[in-house]
């Protein structure tokens, strides 16, 4: 397997009005083509930080990203974006939507036909191509997001980003996008690279969990493989003893090596680093990190 | 409303009747009865003070100005219609003008830090002054009465229309920002497919505001440089001392106003577009 995504010894500090905020520090992360990531960890652990640093929204204050053996220096079509409040623009309808994207990425190249084709083939996948005209008011959350995922595989990305895209959600109706989105990428092998904050989540879809430490300062705490077969079916894995080991494994280090920072002290030893910080307000950390 | 459930269809049906004539009676009967007593303390007003003219006479003379509001005799008589379509000719064309400068200079100071921290001081430091101060200065760059009332209106809907479109792109939800970064939008497609619509609703308000003023400060340029317009002529009125036709002229400008501004609300109505 070809080594696509690439993070090696990156670092974000933010300058915030109190000095100096790390975010993350020493992240090293390789990622292989066709492989399912999952980022896991407490809110303001820098999950989405790490995420908009692959997208290329925010540049790292050290270490490399690197996409396909190419250094990440900026957004670009090869790494698709899906926002946790789906970001569809509100005056487009869905095919509209979905086109801009494909437009931008094969209008040079393509015809006007092929292109209206590719957003049709898109919407199609996700099952929304009779709602192709309606206006994203017009749809449920569920649709929009769904929507959302259409628009960044239109576009064929070598990596598809997900910001917790399904976190915004009902149970039921995130599930059901859970099992689609195992679909899709069963059918496209698009490598996944997913922030989440919910186990379960996790262990369906990944082929390796990532837990985050504690920010500030975050780093990766543990690597999990989730070494379950595909297809997979979230009935029948309910009482897997595969399944069940992984979310074990998931909820003691995410309640008790890495306790949720808001209601307790953490049962690790706090990062050596931490000391050089100076402290900072619990708020204006999970907002410079998130 | 439990009782409605229970009573017949009948009379059901009257009660939603009776409810709708209600509700429509309270709409009217406020409107109706402001305007009865206003009408009433003016009626008291003209018949203590002799020089002001009573409802009833600045009626007839609104009847018998309107039968015939098209008349041409000269320059310095003409017909309640033409010159309230100067006025609104001038307005048409100042305030146009602002919007084909302001707006594009409202989107260059949202979109980039450097030219807003050029330009918001001399913005701030210009929109204060009235209108009219900068009309001896439009007299002189044009040597015409009418260019300088249609410059007064174009400055004072200039601001509006600079700032609000200006707000509007600075407040262009973030998460539209970062599709368009991810998508690696050009700039022309940033511009028409994600700031024009978002910016639009801001733009309109900008807009609503402007012929608001601008409405205001045609009567004012008008009585100063003269002409046509339905300043001049409430001024020319005054001259002649035809007061009831002063108050005709009052108004008439504030029904020409209220009218611009519907339209433009029902315009903004139409194109704001709703997240949910």
């Amino acid at each position: 397997m070809k080594k696509f995504v690439r993070i090696e010894q990156v670092g974000q500090t933010f300058d915030t009005r109190k000095g100096p905020f790390v975010a993350l520090r020493d992240i090293d992360l390789t990622v292989e083509q066709g492989e399912f990531i999952t980022l896991i960890g407490h809110s303001g652990c820098g999950k989405s930080t790490l995420l908009n640093l692959i997208a290329g929204l925010t540049r790292p204050t050290s270490g490399v990203l690197l996409c396909a053996e190419r250094e990440i220096t900026g957004p670009g079509p090869d790494r698709a974006v899906v926002f946790q409040n789906h970001s569809l623009l509100p005056w487009l309808t869905c095919f509209q939507n979905v086109h801009l994207a494909v437009e931008r990425v094969f209008g040079a190249t393509e015809k006007r036909a092929q292109l209206a084709e590719r957003t049709r083939a898109a919407l199609d996948l996700v099952g929304l191509l009779p709602a192709q005209n309606k206006l994203p008011r017009e749809i449920s959350g569920g649709m929009k997001q769904r929507v959302g995922i259409a628009r960044a595989l239109a576009i064929e990305p070598g990596v598809l980003l997900m910001d917790e895209p399904f976190g915004a959600l009902d149970a039921l109706t995130r599930s059901h996008l859970q099992d689609e989105l195992l679909k899709i990428v069963g059918k496209t092998r698009t490598t996944t690279i997913m922030v989440t904050h919910d186990v379960d989540e996790a262990v369906l879809l990944s082929d390796r969990i990532v837990m985050l430490t504690n920010g500030p300062a975050a780093t990766i705490g543990e690597i999990l493989p989730v070494p379950l077969a595909r297809p997979r079916d979230r009935v029948r894995l309910a009482n897997d003893p595969t399944y069940l080991a992984c979310r074990a494994g998931v909820v003691d280090f995410l309640h008790r090596r890495y306790g949720n920072p808001e209601r307790s002290q953490p049962a690790a030893p706090a990062p050596a680093t931490l000391a050089v910080v100076p402290p900072l307000e619990e708020a204006g950390a999970t907002r410079a990190a998130a | 409303m439990s009782t409605v459930t229970i009573t017949r269809r009948g009379d059901d049906f009257a009660a939603l009747w009776r409810e709708r004539l209600e509700s429509a009676l309270k709409a009217v009967v406020g409107p109706v009865a402001g305007f009865a007593l206003f009408v009433l303390v003016w009626q008291v007003v003209a018949m203590r003070i002799t020089e002001i003219p009573t409802p009833g006479v600045t009626w007839h003379a609104a009847v018998e100005l309107f039968a015939d509001p098209f008349y041409d005799n000269g320059p310095n008589d003409k017909g309640i219609g033409w010159n309230l379509l100067a006025s609104l000719e001038r307005v048409a064309a100042g305030f146009g003008l602002a919007a084909v400068v302001g707006i594009p200079v409202g989107f260059a100071i949202g979109r980039y830090a450097a030219v807003r921290s050029m330009f918001s001081p001399i913005v701030s430091l210009l929109r204060p002054v009235s209108p009219l101060a900068w009309l001896p200065l439009g007299l002189l760059l044009f040597k015409a009465a009418n260019p300088a009332a249609i410059w007064a209106i174009f400055i004072c809907s200039i601001w509006p229309m600079i700032i609000n479109t200006a707000v509007g792109v600075s407040r262009v939800p973030q998460d539209y920002l970062n599709v368009a970064r991810v998508l690696n939008l050009s700039e022309w497609k940033v511009t028409t497919k994600v700031l024009l619509p978002a910016v639009l609703p801001y733009m309109l308000t900008g807009v609503r505001l402007s012929i608001g003023t601008a409405w205001l400060v045609i009567v004012a340029a008008e009585m100063l440089t003269g002409g046509t317009g339905i300043g001049f002529w409430l001024w020319d009125e005054w001259n002649n001392l035809k007061v009831e036709h002063i108050v005709i002229a009052i108004f008439v400008i504030g029904i020409v106003g209220l009218l611009l501004e519907t339209l433009l609300v029902a315009l903004a109505r139409r194109f704001t577009y709703t997240e949910e």
